[in-house]
């Protein structure tokens, strides 16, 4: 019994040791404090909405220390939504100050950004912290753990999301949903021209 | 007994089989195309640009003559060329652009070092459409190329960002590193003391 139990272990600590890694650029920022989770399968859940459903509605503690009620924005704003697996990863770590420089073009097409990550919000502090004073507001949906994210389907069963952006408009209608390879970030370009699309289309 | 652990031996090495033979991308073995970081005294990758449209950088760069779309770093005329390995995604290479900047202007505020020195920034993993919203962003007047699919950040040893290296471009060490730095730099002033440093006599008779 020993003896097997000691056979398992060395198989799934020789699993874990040889897990592959994927290609990222880390910025000297986050020094060594990035965690090399290795290539994860492309997408690991089944969505539950398309687009033209009316979107989930949700309330969410922010790392500002405001809560965000999604539907605060109906009549007012475009949602974008992005959905990050987990905080102090390569690619989640420079999605996001990417974002942080084109506040003018989400102005220009009178939308907001809500980065949604399933850490909590002292992790999410430490994290968007390396980044610079971020624009946008960045909410936790650490607790009842990732439910949000299962709301729309992007739940992965590790309990991280999946790489998503969401565009909902502002009748709280679904325009646009990518979920993207979670190891590759999604092009800045497609986002911007999906944005402009439905701005334009009121 | 015996039998016992026979069965966990073979239980054990066809396990360990199956793992080896599943795993594409092993972190504990060296990547067979992972080229090492840029080091002093070794020659650099040869680097393969787009060529700019822009007649202004390619007179800057001084590819007048070249026609065909991709041109290779060596064809740049200059002395020493100075690249920075960046993501429009960095923060940090968001923060360190004013200094990167004022270091350009240092550069080409001084008619000797602007026929010496030419600096160039490497977008990586960055789209042409990434790329241009850094240059705009930041108000760049130096070249920046988009790498998208990493090709130039794999053969430069998947540095962090961001990144200057700075390459012979002429003589008899023509390619070869003469300096590296990882992470901002911070005094552009300092900085471009410590390259000048580098840059040899001319021989006697050129010019």
């Amino acid at each position: 019994m020993r003896q097997t139990i000691t056979t398992i272990m060395l198989i799934l600590l020789l699993s874990l040791l040889l897990t592959g890694s994927g290609i990222c650029a880390v910025s000297d920022s986050f020094r060594e404090s990035i965690y090399n989770p290795g290539t994860l399968p492309p997408t690991d859940s089944q969505l539950k909405v398309k687009v033209g459903d009316i979107a989930p509605d949700f309330t969410l503690p922010a790392v500002s220390g405001k809560t965000i009620h999604l539907k605060d924005f109906r009549g007012k704003k475009i949602v974008v939504l992005s959905f990050v697996p987990a905080a102090w990863t390569p690619v989640c770590s420079d999605q996001w100050p990417g974002y942080n420089i084109v506040e003018d073009l989400f102005k220009k097409n009178d939308a907001v950004l809500l980065g949604i990550s399933v850490d909590n919000i002292p992790t999410l502090f430490s994290w968007t912290g390396q980044m610079g004073h971020l624009w946008f507001e960045v909410l936790s949906d650490f607790w009842p753990h990732g439910k949000v994210a299962k709301s729309f389907g992007i739940l992965r069963s590790t309990g991280i999301s999946e790489r998503t952006l969401v565009i909902i408009d502002k009748k709280g209608v679904i325009r646009y949903i990518n979920v993207n390879d979670i190891n590759q970030r999604p092009p800045l370009e497609t986002l911007i021209t999906e944005l402009q699309k439905i701005s334009k289309s009121k | 007994m015996k039998k016992n652990r026979l069965i966990h031996v073979t239980l054990l090495l066809t396990s360990l089989l199956f793992i080896f033979s599943s795993c594409t991308n092993l972190s504990l073995t060296p990547h067979p195309e992972r080229t090492p970081t840029p080091t002093v005294g070794e020659p650099l990758p040869e680097i393969n640009l787009t060529s700019p449209t822009d007649e202004s950088i390619r007179n800057y760069l001084g590819l007048t003559n070249i026609t065909a779309a991709a041109f290779a770093s060596a064809q740049i005329d200059c002395e020493i060329l100075l690249i920075e390995i960046f993501s429009m995604y960095c923060p940090f290479c968001q923060r360190e652009a004013p200094a990167v900047n004022k270091l350009f202007k240092l550069i080409q505020d001084d008619p000797k070092l602007s026929r010496q020195i030419k600096l160039i920034g490497i977008g990586v993993g960055n789209s042409a459409f990434e790329v241009e919203i850094f240059k705009n962003k930041y108000d760049v007047k130096f070249p920046l190329f988009a790498d998208a699919d990493f090709t130039i950040h794999n053969d430069m040893g998947q540095v962090r960002t961001p990144f200057f290296i700075a390459i012979a471009n002429r003589g008899e060490k023509k390619n070869q590193v003469i300096l590296t730095k990882l992470g901002g730099f911070s005094s552009p002033d300092k900085f471009l003391r410590s390259l000048t440093r580098r840059i040899e006599p001319p021989v006697k008779g050129e010019n």
